[in-house]
């Protein structure tokens, strides 16, 4: 017994000390995953020898980890799914302001008007549907039409995830608080299943569950690449409305950083050619900066229709957002 | 309750009065100090941790207090405790039928059984809930097997099915421990005297078993309150998600705060009603190493029982490795990228072994001083350990974040404060299993070694130790296991650019990635089996 627990113990400190990291690195926190991410960040290493430690974690939960570390944050640098992840870092302060030749980089409408952080691909809220039971003529102009009798039941949404609180935030931005309120309720009266993120419901509509679900573009194009003879496919909105916006994933560095010089270079990397290149073919997202082609299954980011709303806006709606999701009974 | 009435008249066999004179105190001796310095060193820390975040609630807000009492809350609470309900009856049936089953009758491949019976103990609740939703449904893997498909499976059945498969271990292990530790004097003299198996079973062996079953109803219990992976994955509305949908929704952390506290006082509920019905079934053997004769199956018995455990076995053990296995065979003929992580498997190796050390160590003092100092002070320890199993991670996580990197700022994000939290909020495991084992210990043996001049640490190491050691490593066991498991604290306390089996198992099926989620899942299956095997069947001591 006496005899198993020195063992065991000394097995355990051996293996703890093995996994210790060096120091001298930037630090990234990234609410991207490690998926989809790793392979850019090599690419960083091997290019330029600074090595990136990672800390993979949901976007939201990382904003509030880097909230409540405040200046103490081991962090260089946070790269987040979407920006209300980031405007809550912005609207803790914790920032620095990026410089113009990176900010400019990008159309201006994907990142901070600060200029704390920069989005670095594009992903658009769409309606994922089973094409054995649904066509594109069959959709609504806008989200709003799937709270009439006809949907009920048959559209799933995630209320309790990050991206449709940002979603939910961007249409309080766009149609109003009442509206959006209305909208809320009507989906909860229409009993729309409730999935806890987007991938359930694409694989829901895969597998024949659900007709439809409001999710972010790219989950389709993963789960076709891990297997062609899914049956759902997406549908952009035809008109601008919150159901069809683009949001960025983008990255900023923190005021607390001791490595600013290398936590540039890293976000210059992101803003590179092979980087976008990257983000277009493997993670099908939209690429930002002007002059790489999104990959060609999807429409073109400009022919998608565009709402009036300043996404640097979104984190300050987004406890409203929380409040009418919780209101309307779909928390 | 005859069994009730049954396991007082047990306890009433050696004493009568509780505290003064029981059988299980330690002789008119108070505590030594070291004792409650080892005990309390693993409880303080996140305990401590816990009580700060909940001084939070001075502060809370109007959002706070108007979520919490909310018609809706309140109704998503009922739902809670009526899940928690079904899964904790129906784990515990599976869980004593299995042990009963493959401990104490002539059952073939015992071996085998065994191990597969205690496997979806090692399967994350929320891969089990993702392989039965993929497996079923209209164009789910059965379907396209059978042209048949099921019903999707999802709400209370599912969330229900996927907790009690990830629950009822938890019973099984803890229950065929005991069952082999009991005296099987008891029952031979029962069927001696003429009362049929079922009858044995009824009013002498199941009395005995009342602490460990009870012990094991309870983690099932508190596992599926604070478990928010399969309930969100069936689309149960629990009580969870109001927490998690508050954590991440807002910035205002006070919502979430003051629902974790009902969520704690929940749990603090169903600890007293589990401690209130355990009764003293407690019986000393002196000849713990005996072997039970096994009861020999025939006919429709044996076939029910092979029957029975192949079915749960079919569902919680070979249909999520099956789909599991599928994924990645379609994974590699669609040329999907998968390798195995190394950096994960290091990770969770690492932090589940230390993990299961420190809890097993700290699981000493703990269990000693609630068996043999028995008093208010020690029941409040021990409840305490139980509160913190029954915590949302999410809380655990954020609590731990919160006073670490305001009050212990150099061991912030360290691999050492992460392995120290996984070991105090699964000690309760540990404690369980251990305390078990030291019940069925008469402490008469520990008076002979301080009557023969060993001092009370010696006596602690020599005697009392190696005689619950079984139950302790047990609890180990199970605390490696649930450990590899865990998916928020790690999340968010893990040191940068450390990974685990778990973490890479969500990620990947978060992005749709399933061959690369099967993968880190299959590994993580792998790495359990030589615990539980360990844990299930174990070779009897040559004492």
């Amino acid at each position: 017994m006496r005899r198993t627990l020195v063992i065991l113990a000394t097995l355990a400190i051996i293996a703890a000390g093995c996994s210790s990291s060096g120091s001298g690195s930037l630090t990234l926190y990234s609410g991207r995953s490690e998926d989809l991410i790793q392979p850019v960040i090599d690419a960083f290493t091997e290019d330029t020898g600074i090595s990136v430690t990672v800390k993979y974690a949901g976007s939201a939960d990382l904003a509030a980890t880097l909230v409540e570390e405040g200046d103490a944050s081991p962090a260089d640098l946070f790269f987040a799914q979407d920006p209300a992840s980031l405007g809550t870092v912005t609207l803790a302060g914790l920032f620095d302001t990026l410089p113009s030749d990176i900010l400019s980089q990008v159309p201006s409408r994907f990142s901070d008007d600060a200029g704390t952080w920069v989005g670095t691909s594009g992903r658009a809220r769409v309606v994922v549907y089973d094409t054995t039971k649904l066509s594109p003529s069959d959709m609504p102009l806008t989200e709003d039409g799937f709270t009439s009798d006809a949907w009920r039941g048959r559209v799933g949404i995630a209320p309790t995830n990050g991206s449709f609180l940002a979603f939910v935030a961007a249409k309080i931005l766009i149609d109003g608080e009442d509206a959006t309120r209305t909208w809320l309720e009507g989906m909860a009266a229409n009993d729309a299943p409730r999935y806890p993120k987007n991938s359930p419901i694409v694989a829901a509509v895969n597998a024949g569950e659900i007709d439809a679900g409001l999710v972010n573009h790219y989950y389709l194009l993963q789960a076709l690449a891990e297997n062609p003879d899914e049956l759902g496919a997406n549908f952009f909105f035809t008109v601008p409305t919150a159901g069809s916006l683009v949001m960025p994933a983008g990255i900023g560095v923190l005021a607390s950083s001791d490595n600013k010089a290398e936590a540039l270079q890293f976000v210059e990397w992101l803003l590179n050619t092979d980087s976008q290149r990257y983000f277009a073919d493997e993670t099908f997202e939209y690429p930002l900066v002007p002059g790489v082609d999104a990959n060609p299954i999807l429409p073109p980011i400009d022919t998608i229709p565009t709402p009036d709303i300043n996404l640097s806006d979104l984190a300050g709606a987004l406890d409203t957002a929380t409040d009418l999701v919780a209101e309307a009974g779909l928390l | 309750m005859t069994s009730g009435r049954t396991v007082v008249e047990f306890g009433d066999l050696s004493t009568s009065t509780r505290h003064v004179n029981d059988p299980l105190r330690s002789a008119r001796r108070s505590a030594p100090w070291w004792l409650w310095a080892g005990a309390l060193a693993i409880v303080l820390p996140l305990g401590v941790s816990i009580v700060a975040l909940t001084l939070r609630v001075f502060g809370a807000t109007d959002a706070a207090w108007s979520t919490l009492f909310s018609p809706r809350t309140l109704g998503l609470l009922w739902r809670s405790f009526l899940l928690t309900s079904l899964v904790t009856v129906a784990a515990t049936a599976v869980g004593v039928a299995g042990a009963w089953i493959i401990t104490r009758t002539d059952l073939r491949f015992r071996r085998f059984w065994g191990v597969a019976f205690a496997l979806p103990l090692v399967i994350p609740s929320y891969v089990i809930a993702m392989v039965l939703i993929s497996a079923s449904g209209p164009r789910g893997l059965i379907a396209q097997l059978s042209g048949t498909g099921l019903p999707s499976m999802s709400g209370l059945f599912g969330a229900w099915l996927a907790l009690t498969l990830s629950t009822y271990p938890f019973v099984y292990l803890i229950t065929a421990a005991a069952m082999q530790r009991t005296d099987p004097a008891l029952e031979e003299a029962a069927r001696g005297l003429g009362a049929s198996p079922m009858r044995v079973f009824r009013t002498v062996t199941l009395p005995q078993l009342r602490a460990p079953v009870g012990a094991g109803a309870l983690l099932a219990a508190l596992y599926t309150l604070s478990d928010f992976g399969a309930v969100s994955l069936m689309r149960f509305d629990a009580f969870t998600r109001v927490i998690y949908a508050q954590y991440s929704g807002r910035l205002d952390r006070t919502p979430a705060i003051v629902l974790s506290i009902v969520l704690i006082l929940v749990a603090g509920v169903i600890i007293w009603a589990e401690h209130r019905t355990r009764g003293r079934g407690t019986v000393f053997s002196n000849t713990p190493n005996r072997r039970h004769s096994m009861y020999r199956l025939s006919g429709w018995k044996r076939a029910g029982s092979i029957g029975g455990l192949a079915a749960v076995v079919t569902i919680g053990t070979v249909l999520p490795i099956s789909v599991l296995i599928a994924w990645i065979v379609r994974g590699v003929i669609n040329d999907a990228a998968a390798s195995i992580p190394w950096n994960a498997v290091g990770g969770s190796l690492a932090a589940a072994t230390a993990a299961a050390v420190i809890a097993m160590v700290f699981t000493i003092p703990i269990v000693i001083l609630s068996v043999r100092f028995a008093s208010r002070a020690t029941m409040l320890l021990e409840r305490s350990v139980f509160v913190m199993f029954s915590l949302p991670h999410i809380t655990i996580a954020i609590a731990v974040v919160a006073f670490t990197v305001t009050w212990a700022r150099p061991v912030y994000q360290t691999i050492g404060v992460l392995v120290v939290v996984y070991a105090s909020m699964f000690i309760a495991q540990s404690v369980s299993a251990a305390k078990a084992a030291l019940l069925q210990v008469d402490p008469k043996v520990e008076d002979a070694s301080r009557s023969l001049g060993r001092g009370p640490f010696a006596t602690m190491m020599r005697v009392t130790v190696p005689l619950m050691s079984k139950g302790l490593l047990a609890g180990g066991a199970l605390v490696f296991v649930t450990t590899l498991k865990e998916l928020p604290v790690t999340l968010l306390l893990s040191p940068p650019g450390f990974s685990t089996l778990a973490v890479r198992t969500w990620a990947a099926a978060d992005e749709l990635l399933y061959t690369r989620a099967a993968v880190a899942a299959l590994i993580l299956i792998a790495m359990s089996v030589l615990p539980v095997y360990y844990l299930s069947i174990r070779p009897r001591e040559a004492s």
